[in-house]
């Protein structure tokens, strides 16, 4: 009964947080949203206490089920732990359970090192590399890196079927833009995650994961634990050969012994017992002892199967990673694509209130990116924001009526803002570079940055001295007081960066290629106008 | 390659591009079965309406084949570069249509150097010298299309010529004209013609049987195409090019101040008993691509006939017109204008009344942009696809698929399929939003559209759509 409860809701939230990251529609959000805004991690960084509150009452209640139901990595695992339980996979294929865990001994030692240097690191505002073992944000990293472009793929299929029978079911999604770091980063996550899971069950949360840990040493204090009944339990050890935590040690002669720190509450135990002699029960309740069984020893592994899911692993990653770009031709002239401009301070988006706030709070999930419908933000590539978003303008510019990202951030990286309120924070300021203007390389008029600018900071201006504005009718007059006609006279932005957001219209929409004449330099702590 | 074949490569390959490009009939099949299940309607061979130039005694098919709309096809249909692919005319196509033409007696075929980015004169050159007709049997014109400043000299409009010769593999030129005069004014004039003497080496040939007819095509500055009739008696215009149609016939002038009504311009040839080759006689296919209201209108009239076909009586029933050009892309538009002139049934002065006045202020009460697709604007030095941008546009409104106002019961699903269409039709990088405005595009427009301001037009509407600002008082218009 435990066992079905945690895995269908461990499927419910699982299938939930997947979609989330991969749905490219906008429902996706709005169904499962909630879901990563329950994720631990992300909630210690925003400090939201409420929710914090909630998961360690509910540790403290049932103890780990947060690590075998919200945790999408934790999940994953599992699920990992079960293709490999097939019995196709199994050596001995009548045996009824697949018997391959045996308990190990608890490394402390390691589990509190990694945790203690995470917090460390997370305190002293260096976690942009640490975070890279936190269990949600590296499920996430493996959705956006991995999944969402097979997905994104399949849309664009089921986008041409419908555009070739005209109707509107289907749109073409242009792929996020990632560089090929995070790509690795996931797959090298996913890897082990995935050899990990086969061989050791959920060794990965009981020795490395941070949240695993503290969530571990916390539910040593639930109120309800699995517990043995020694009255009925005949030592047979076919709890401990099928514990994925590997925290169940059957001695004979000995009670059996359970490390409730790394215990989950898959309830796998409950199931294999042949005397229904565990159960979840309160604290105080007694354990008996009773005589011991013999171990067995069963390695369970083949190459042919280890090299069958490798090579499958292998192929999913190198689906992921192939190119995105292609460039166009026809009866129309070609044009190249723009490149991104060095910015001395990289720009952060709305809401995220500063560049620090972003690396203080940010896991690094990638959520954020997974939705940006502008495909505006990517993962940075430094090292002290590593694969935490940040915005670029070659493909597009964080438009006015979208606040998608701090809706979905989990982790208080981006507070939620309105479409109001976006309207006056400066992220950043825009800067000319007149020797890219087209008005002086192509000696066209142009304005298409002044004209886009949804805050009117871009103001067109005579490139020479000796002309007055008449602040009446808007117009320019030269030295005699005679109307300028701005389309004879070179006409050049003029920031004013009082007015300007930073939201980089001008930068995108600039006709000029491969660098734009004018472009967004972030700024280090976001204003209000 | 059948035909469903090639409709289905052409319409890969070119996408919408195509559909735009497509100045047909859509939609208005004449071709229909009996109770006994025969075809009614075969394509009629030997019907054809011949009209007959008075200088050269030429029987001229009523229906002209223009080659500015060639069929294309995507260059690697594997590369899937969508949606604009490398494309390449369709020669094989080509080949077929015209041969097909030719069965059916259309005799004349207009090109110009400037056509289908360059090639239509090849691709006209082959598929005639491929048909196997002889040359007596088809009248070939073509453009002196000196546009570019670069091209003003006399050598350069002398080469211009040489080359028109070389590429349409043939020694002379039936009907030659000089191409869109009154684009740039007077000032242009001059400077392509009169003053660098192409006019006067072109007015040789002619005195050589070079050129068997020489005339001129005429979009814009009408003081342009006055000053030319006024010379007349000097240059003995063998015939003149003009747009006619019967929303032009009266309403040209009030639809755009720069345009110069068919009614005038036609009057000042038949004064003169000038020839008159009539172009855009459906607009570019817009006179087909009517909104449903005007369609029901012409429907009731004459129901088996396609809404191309009164456009194109309309245009045949002048009488002092030699031939009708029309841009055929798909073999249903040729046979479909085969059937409306084998033979032509000429309008009542009824109907042809009621075209000009009620129908054609019908179909101006629908706000789309008058841009026939010629490409002449293109290509958009910024990458601009204008042509694609009008058309979505136009079929929006046409369809009557326009997300209105917030407030209507459809609106959100209207918007989504405008927007969503928009992005199918046009890759973001060529979207109205990136016009910067430098207007190097406006002189190329025969149909003198604003296009900088149309443009700009759009994207406001667009961004409002967006922005999900749009109110029920403030719609596109």
């Amino acid at each position: 009964m435990l066992k079905i409860t945690r895995r269908l809701l461990a499927l419910i939230f699982w299938l939930g947080i997947t979609f989330l990251f991969l749905d490219i529609s906008g429902v996706g959000k709005e169904w499962f949203g909630w879901m990563a805004k329950m994720q631990f991690l992300p909630n210690v960084m925003q400090l939201d206490i409420v929710m914090i509150v909630l998961l360690l009452l509910l540790t403290l209640f049932l103890g780990r089920i947060y690590c075998s139901i919200i945790c999408p990595a934790g999940v994953l695992q599992d699920f990992f732990a079960w293709i490999a339980g097939w019995k196709i996979f199994r050596r001995n294929k009548k045996a009824k359970f697949h018997n391959r865990y045996r308990y190990s001994k608890p490394k402390t030692w390691l589990r509190l090192a990694v945790l203690l240097i995470f917090i460390i690191m997370i305190v002293a505002g260096f976690n942009a590399v640490f975070i890279i073992l936190a269990p949600y944000s590296a499920y996430g990293r493996m959705v956006t890196a991995l999944l969402q472009p097979l997905y994104i793929d399949a849309n664009n299929m089921l986008a041409a079927w419908s555009e070739a029978n005209d109707n509107y079911m289907f749109s073409v999604v242009e792929p996020n833009t990632l560089p090929s770091i995070l790509a690795w980063v996931a797959a090298i996550s996913a890897l082990v995650l995935f050899i990990l899971s086969i061989y050791g069950g959920r060794t990965y949360c009981n020795t490395i994961c941070p949240v695993g840990t503290f969530l571990g040493y916390v539910a040593k204090f639930s109120w309800l634990k699995m517990k043995v009944n020694e009255d009925n339990c005949i030592k047979c050890g076919l709890c401990e050969r099928n514990c994925k935590a590997a925290c169940i040690k059957v001695e004979k002669g000995k009670p059996v012994v359970i490390d409730y720190t790394r215990c989950v509450v898959c309830g796998d135990c409950q199931q294999v017992c042949s005397k229904s002699a565990l159960h979840l029960a309160p604290t105080s309740s007694n354990v008996s002892v009773a005589p011991a069984t013999t171990k067995t020893t069963d390695k369970s592994s083949d190459m042919s199967r280890r090299n069958f899911l490798t090579l499958t692993a292998g192929l999913l990653y190198t689906a992921a990673i192939h190119g995105q770009d292609k460039t166009t031709d026809g009866g129309l002239a070609v044009i190249e694509g723009k490149k991104i401009p060095e910015r001395l301070t990289p720009l952060t988006p709305p809401g995220s209130l500063s560049a620090r706030n972003m690396q203080q709070h940010c896991t690094a999930c990638q959520l954020c990116i997974a939705k940006c419908p502008n495909n505006v933000l990517r993962p940075s590539q430094s090292l002290n924001s590593f694969l935490q978003p940040e915005m670029q303008y070659d493909k597009g510019y964080c438009r006015p009526e979208c606040t998608t990202c701090s809706e979905v951030c989990p982790a208080g990286a981006i507070r939620p803002i309105t479409v109001e309120e976006k309207t006056a924070v400066q992220i950043g300021h825009a800067v000319f570079v007149k020797e890219n203007c087209v008005v002086f390389t192509d000696g066209v008029s142009c304005g298409n940055c002044a004209y886009h600018c949804p805050s009117g900071a871009i103001q067109m201006v005579p490139d020479s001295e000796g002309y007055t504005l008449n602040s009446e009718n808007g117009r320019w007059y030269d030295a005699d007081g005679n109307m300028v006609d701005t389309r004879n006279v070179p006409m050049i932005p003029s920031v004013n960066t009082e007015k300007c957001i930073g939201c980089g219209a001008c930068e995108y929409l600039c006709p000029s290629r491969p660098f734009s004449a004018i472009y967004v330099e972030g700024h280090e702590v976001h204003r209000e106008i | 390659m059948d035909r469903r074949e090639f409709l289905k490569t052409a319409g890969a390959a070119s996408g919408a591009a195509a559909l735009a490009a497509c100045g047909g009939n859509v939609g208005g099949s004449i071709a229909g079965l009996d109770p006994m299940g025969h075809h009614t309607d075969e394509v009629p061979i030997g019907k054809m309406t011949y009209r007959t130039n008075p200088n050269t005694n030429d029987k001229v098919s009523i229906l002209g084949y223009g080659m500015m709309r060639l069929p294309n096809r995507q260059l690697d249909p594997s590369s899937d570069q969508r949606p604009t692919p490398a494309e390449e005319i369709d020669q094989e196509q080509v080949n077929r249509l015209v041969r097909y033409a030719l069965d059916h007696g259309v005799n004349y075929f207009d090109t110009s150097p400037a056509y289908s980015r360059g090639y239509s004169e090849t691709a006209t050159g082959i598929a005639l010298k491929a048909s196997g007709y002889d040359r007596s049997k088809y009248y070939i014109a073509t453009k002196l299309s000196n546009f570019s400043p670069a091209q003003w000299s006399h050598e350069e409009g002398v080469k211009i010529f040489q080359n028109s010769l070389k590429f349409l593999q043939t020694d002379y030129i039936d009907y030659l004209l000089l191409h869109a005069i009154g684009g740039g004014g007077m000032d242009t004039l001059h400077k392509r013609f009169l003053d660098n003497g192409v006019l006067d080496y072109l007015l040789e040939q002619r005195e050589k049987g070079v050129i068997r007819n020489l005339g001129f095509s005429y979009h814009g500055d009408v003081t342009c195409f006055d000053y030319l009739l006024s010379k007349h008696d000097e240059y003995k215009w063998d015939f003149v090019q003009i747009q006619l149609n019967y929303v032009d016939w009266y309403l040209a002038r009030e639809m755009n101040p720069n345009n110069t009504d068919a009614e005038y311009l036609y009057n000042e040839l038949d004064k003169r008993d000038i020839p008159a080759v009539i172009m855009e006689p459906l607009l570019g296919g817009r006179l087909s691509k009517m909104p449903d209201h005007v369609v029901a209108t012409l429907k009731q009239r004459r129901p088996d006939d396609s809404v191309a076909s009164w456009a194109f009586r309309y245009a045949g029933t002048k009488p002092r017109v030699l031939t009708v050009l029309s841009g055929m892309t798909y073999m249903e538009h040729l046979q479909d204008n085969i059937r409306s002139y084998s033979p032509l049934q000429p309008l009542t002065q009824e109907e042809q009344d009621w075209l000009e006045n009620e129908v054609a202020r019908l179909y101006y009460s629908y706000p789309t942009i008058p841009c026939t697709n010629c490409q002449y604007c293109m290509p958009c030095p910024y990458g601009i696809n204008i042509p694609a941008i009008f058309d979505h546009y136009n079929r929006c409104v046409n369809q009557g698929t326009m997300p209105e106002s917030a407030q209507a019961a459809n609106f959100r699903e209207a918007r989504r399929r405008f927007l969503i269409s928009y992005e199918r039709t046009v890759p973001r990088e060529r979207q109205a939003d990136h016009c910067i405005g430098c207007r190097q595009c406006v002189s190329h427009c025969p149909q003198n559209i604003r296009i900088p301001e149309q443009l700009r037009r759009i994207d406001g509407f667009i961004e409002k759509l967006k922005q999900g600002t749009l109110t029920s008082a403030e719609n596109i218009e």
